[in-house]
């Protein structure tokens, strides 16, 4: 098993989650973020004064798949969150030693 | 249409005889009417100014941030209720005193009203109710301390402020206010003032700015020679004060007319209404568009404020000119906010709300205005503000120089920090989480 970690810009949110669904994705945690990486920040003005915006708004997403599953979730999500600007995110893929379903008792590939 | 209008007042005429007939001491309307009109005037007037304390409330709250929302909220029900007693104990007998020597009257009385069920004959028919016009003429020293209460919020103790709004709603503000609406010395002298640019609003912001200097920035505000902006927790309630303010606008300029018995002061009253809207407007369109020229994005907090500072600028001459006049007048009120309220943070005084640019200094631009309506000479314009500048300046001064060496008027850093709902008041005003 995998867990695909990805921060993509929070307006991609719908339709990633369209694509991951219509590849067989069943589940996924989405939480909203702020960070920064290569896109840093930005400035703003406020009643004439500027100020630095050091950390952008993101969405974060918590994928745990099969591991024969998972570079074709990382490529979906490249494909559709890509917007060719600044800022687009990152994907990280980590191996997950266990899981179990709560209700079920069910682990590992049968929990997923 | 014409003769139909006509036509009522003749049927009314022949069932009247017998009615006279019952009660042939009474004054007819014709002698009764102006009283009923004006004193309805003050109470609706009074009405729709009283409704500006919410309007402010609501622009405060929205402009500061989300910890200090409860406080700014108590600060705005404490400081309209205390105005309320004040006016009533000695406001409105120190400034509308009668005769008196046209500086100080020594008229410390409470305001008395008229006995229950008042005859016709013992009322003063040239003008109103005295509880009209008392309820009418609170509201607007209500406003004042309001003003100030903007200025320095999130950083400000409670009681030290109550304190100096009692002074600034019992004594100074009916001093003052004496000397131009009272009968007073500037009144002589032709100082005009029609709602109150200058009585009302700039000594808000006078009393505002000598409080912001003795007080200091808010933590964190100017560090490292920047500015750093706190933007405010709620621009939809800061957005819903303004539109609040903008319609209590319509009594406290239009009310300010004072008579309402006449056509031609029926139709006055309706004349300021719609340039007092218009210089709303104005104001707003031209905050919107410099900030869009200015920082390429328009700045909606600016544009609040430019609409608050139109309509600052039509006060002290809502009545004489045009509607185009009334759309240069407000405009110019806009585009002193989007100037002024950078131009303070230089020199860093922090005004949270942009209550000095809008009230003090959109309140001298208004009052310099009424010159250029004919209403008054610009000697006599500038002699008034600064006398009223002067006057309510250095004694807000030394009031806040006074509460600071005896009880201290601001909160301890970690108060600050923290925020002062949960520190001075234990009570959050958005308590989502729990």
């Amino acid at each position: 098993m995998k867990l695909i970690l990805a921060t993509i810009k929070p307006f991609k949110l719908e339709e990633v989650r369209e694509a991951l669904t219509s590849i067989g994705v069943r589940g996924m945690m989405v939480t909203e973020i702020k960070g920064f990486g290569s896109q840093s920040g930005h400035t703003e003005i406020y009643r004439g004064a500027e100020y630095a915006v050091n950390f952008v708004p993101k969405i974060k997403l918590e994928i745990v798949v099969s591991a024969d599953m998972a570079e074709q979730v990382v490529e979906t999500i490249v494909k559709t969150a890509k917007t060719g600007k600044i800022g687009d995110g990152k994907i990280f893929v980590l191996d997950v030693a266990s899981a179990v379903r709560v209700r079920t008792g069910e682990t590992d590939a049968d929990a997923i | 249409m014409s003769l139909f209008k006509s036509l009522i007042p003749a049927t009314a005429l022949i069932a009247l005889p017998s009615l006279a007939l019952a009660q042939d001491a009474a004054p007819g309307f014709d002698e009764i009417g102006p009283y009923i009109m004006t004193t309805l005037l003050f109470l609706v007037g009074g009405f729709l100014v009283f409704w500006m304390a919410a309007g402010f409330a609501m622009l405060e709250a929205g402009l500061v941030r989300s910890k200090n929302v409860t406080m700014q909220l108590t600060k705005n029900v404490a400081l309209f209720s205390l105005a309320a007693v004040m006016y009533w104990l000695v406001g409105f007998n120190l400034m509308y005193p009668g005769d008196f020597n046209g500086y100080l009257a020594f008229n410390f009385v409470p305001t008395v009203l008229e006995p229950v069920g008042l005859a016709a004959a013992d009322a003063s028919l040239d003008y109103a109710s005295v509880a009209s016009d008392f309820f009418f003429q609170l509201m607007f020293v209500a406003a004042t301390a309001s003003i100030v209460s903007g200025a320095l919020a999130e950083r400000i103790k409670l009681w030290p402020f109550l304190i100096f709004v009692i002074v600034l709603t019992g004594f100074m503000y009916p001093i003052t206010g004496s000397w131009q609406w009272g009968g007073g010395w500037l009144s002589e002298l032709g100082f005009s003032d029609f709602a109150g640019s200058t009585v009302v609003h700039s000594v808000g912001g006078w009393a505002a700015l000598a409080g912001a200097i003795v007080l200091g920035p808010r933590l964190g505000k100017y560090k490292d020679g920047r500015v750093n902006p706190m933007p405010g927790s709620n621009l939809a309630l800061a957005t819903l004060g303004t539109f609040i303010l903008w319609l209590g606008w319509f009594g406290f300029n239009g009310g300010s007319q004072l008579a309402a018995g006449t056509v031609g002061d029926i139709t006055d009253v309706g004349r300021i209404f719609a340039n007092t809207n218009m210089a709303a407007a104005s104001g707003a369109l031209v905050a919107l568009v410099l900030t869009q020229l200015l920082y390429k994005k328009v700045d909606l907090t600016m544009v609040l404020n430019g609409a608050l500072a139109g309509l600052v600028s039509i006060t002290a001459e809502p009545l004489a000119p045009s509607l185009f006049g009334s759309l240069l007048i407000g405009g110019i009120g806009g585009l002193i906010v989007v100037v002024a309220v950078p131009m303070l943070d230089k020199i860093k005084i922090d005004d949270v709300v942009g209550a000095i640019p809008v009230h003090l200094i959109a309140g001298i631009w208004g009052t310099i205005a009424v010159a250029f309506s004919g209403s008054a000479t610009i000697g006599a314009q500038i002699t008034g503000i600064l006398a009223y500048g002067a006057f309510t300046f250095v004694v807000s001064l030394a009031f806040w120089l006074i509460l600071k060496a005896v009880m201290g008027i601001r909160v301890s850093e970690e108060a600050e920090i923290q925020g002062l709902d949960t520190t001075e008041l234990g009570m959050d005003a958005y308590d989502i989480v729990k």
